[in-house]
């Protein structure tokens, strides 16, 4: 098993302890061992990752470092399935943004993470290349949609990986599986050839084993690309620039609507430690509130829902992807590839997204939703009035069990009501993981930041992180 | 906002996806729950609000139309499920005069 932030293997790497090809064989070897029983890679292209650690330049600030992609990012002459039998002989014809600025930066993309099905799930269920287990909670469920990305890092088969966060798909996901995830500010980090989901909700981000990792990451990915015309233009910075600082009379909202009694005792407990250890280190907490916490389930997957049925109109069976055969017509082949290609939670989305533009019912849901949504975006406005930072439970409950937990479909839903606010109101977003009792299984705390405040979000986080340990 | 019950099926055609009986069955029972709870929506009163279609503040961002390289013909084509002389091959979609 694999172990080591980037920090360490940069310098084993620049000391020249280890060569980028060892170390690319020794992460090869980590998943050959461990991902029959994790099934947290869909694929991973070892004579790819060797030849690039071959020309890996040790200067670079990622240099030699191998990172796991999120299967819906695309790297290219690789697959990117999206966990999604319509893609399953699918080969990206380009590298993604992310990944031109990772190699750019000297990392090396190995590994295609498992995850649900166009990102579309909270539990890593809904892969049509098999559930993901939770290597931090054997059994139990990895969290998602970034599922594999988070169990490898987790389960030592990485050393940080990218995911993609909708709804909480990063956050969530390192919560469960006891790392650190950030959902960066809406169009920090360009999504050209990031699969779209929802385009008014989709950002990358990374999965790591701390928060230095993390500000390590968004250095290399960040910064405007002409290729996505959501992305910022915002200045980059050097996220690491304020690690270690001081966070004295930072002001820290905890928002009233998040204390709800239906958490797990383990998250408010993991709540009330990150209170207590935010006020030594001289934080001020501020109780704060969010009138419309409770409508930001409805709001978001009215939104996701008709973005995603847009968006996913364009697997049609004709430019790429899996076509029906003996097809009569081509609103057969449209109907039966689709039919043939998606997984049930897919469809499912689909139809109600189909449902929420259609004729008739475009106002009394699309419509309102994008006002909810701005009301929501208010009472955050409103708020970081106050506040600097918003802290905060990541999901309801530590991770569950893998079998024998049935939940509805708006059960399943109903469980993202935390992580949600931020990919509404485009804030950054990162999910600390708060240590646990020997064989609890983990529970991250989670903490925003105003638009493009993640060099002190993660300042906070890392003090936070180190207040913890 | 009345609480319509949703046609699956009839959303299924608008959406080209061809449902099983089994799915549409399970599916209509999923999204009466999810839209029941969505229903919720009603109670926050929205008439001046201005629908917030895109997170941040960025409008009409347009890049200078310079011509660069793109993808290869044979790239473009190379997921296609059936190709011919360099081009998509589709199920014939007009019909001949009668």
């Amino acid at each position: 098993m694999l172990t080591g932030s980037i920090s360490h293997w940069r310098k084993q790497l620049t000391t020249g302890a280890i060569t980028p090809t060892e170390l690319v064989q020794e992460v090869a070897r980590s998943i050959e061992e461990r991902n029959p029983a994790i099934n947290a890679y869909i694929s991973w292209d070892k004579d790819a990752a060797l030849a690039a650690a071959a020309k890996a330049d040790l200067s670079l600030p990622l240099g030699g470092i191998p990172i796991a992609i999120k299967d819906n990012i695309c790297i290219e002459g690789e697959p990117t399935r999206c966990a999604s039998r319509i893609l399953d002989t699918f080969r990206s014809p380009y590298d993604a943004t992310a990944i031109t600025r990772l190699r750019a930066a000297g990392a090396i993309p190995f590994g295609r993470a498992n995850m649900d099905e166009f990102a579309m799930g909270s539990f890593g269920k809904n892969s049509a290349y098999g559930v993901t287990d939770n290597p931090a909670a054997p059994g139990h469920a990895p969290g998602g949609s970034s599922s594999g990305s988070a169990a490898a890092v987790a389960g030592g088969m990485a050393i940080a990986a990218l995911g993609s966060d909708t709804g909480g798909s990063i956050r969530q996901p390192a919560s469960h599986c006891g790392i650190v995830g950030l959902k960066p500010t809406y169009g920090r980090v360009s999504r050209y050839g990031l699969v779209a989901f929802a385009s008014s909700l989709d950002q990358i981000g990374p999965l790591t084993q701390n928060v230095e990792d993390a500000a390590l990451l968004l250095n290399a990915l960040c910064g405007h690309d002409k290729k996505d015309s959501t992305s910022s233009t915002e200045p980059a910075t050097d996220f690491t620039a304020h690690l270690g600082q001081s966070i004295k009379g930072v002001r820290i909202g905890l928002p009233k609507e998040y204390l709800s009694e239906g958490n797990d005792p383990a998250v408010s407990a993991a709540v009330q430690t990150a209170v207590q250890k935010l006020t030594e280190l001289g934080a001020e907490i501020v109780e704060i509130s969010l009138p419309h916490a409770e409508a930001v389930v409805a709001a978001y997957y009215i939104i996701a829902c008709a973005e995603a049925s847009s968006n996913l109109s364009r697997f049609d069976g004709i430019r790429y992807g899996h076509r029906a055969e003996s097809t009569n017509g081509l609103d057969d082949l449209y109907s039966r590839s689709r039919a043939e290609g998606f997984g049930p939670e897919v469809k499912r989305r689909i139809i109600l997204g189909t449902y929420v533009l259609s004729s008739g019912f475009y106002d009394a849901y699309y419509a309102k939703a994008q006002k909810v949504r701005a009301l929501v975006a208010q009472d955050f406005a409103a708020a970081f009035e106050q506040v600097d930072f918003i802290l905060g439970p990541v999901a309801p409950t530590p991770a569950p069990a893998l079998e024998g937990t049935d939940m509805t479909p708006l059960q399943v839903y109903l469980a993202d009501i935390y992580t949600i606010p931020a990919n509404l109101a485009g804030l950054p977003g990162i999910s600390v993981p708060c240590p646990q009792p020997a064989g609890a299984r983990p529970v991250g705390v989670q903490l925003l930041g105003k638009h493009f405040a993640e060099a002190d979000l993660l300042r906070v986080a890392s003090a936070l992180e180190s207040a913890l340990a | 906002m009345e609480q319509p019950l949703i046609d699956v099926a009839y959303i299924a055609k608008l959406a080209k996806l061809n449902l099983t009986s089994e799915e549409t069955e399970s599916f209509s029972a999923d999204l009466n729950q999810v839209l029941a709870h969505v229903a919720q929506l009603e109670q926050w009163d929205t008439p001046q609000v201005e629908p917030m279609y895109h997170p941040l503040p960025v409008f009409d961002a347009v890049r200078e139309d310079i011509p660069g390289t793109s993808l290869s013909n044979d790239a473009a084509i190379a997921n296609a499920p059936a190709a011919e002389d360099g081009q998509f091959r589709v199920p014939k979609v007009v019909e001949s005069a009668h």
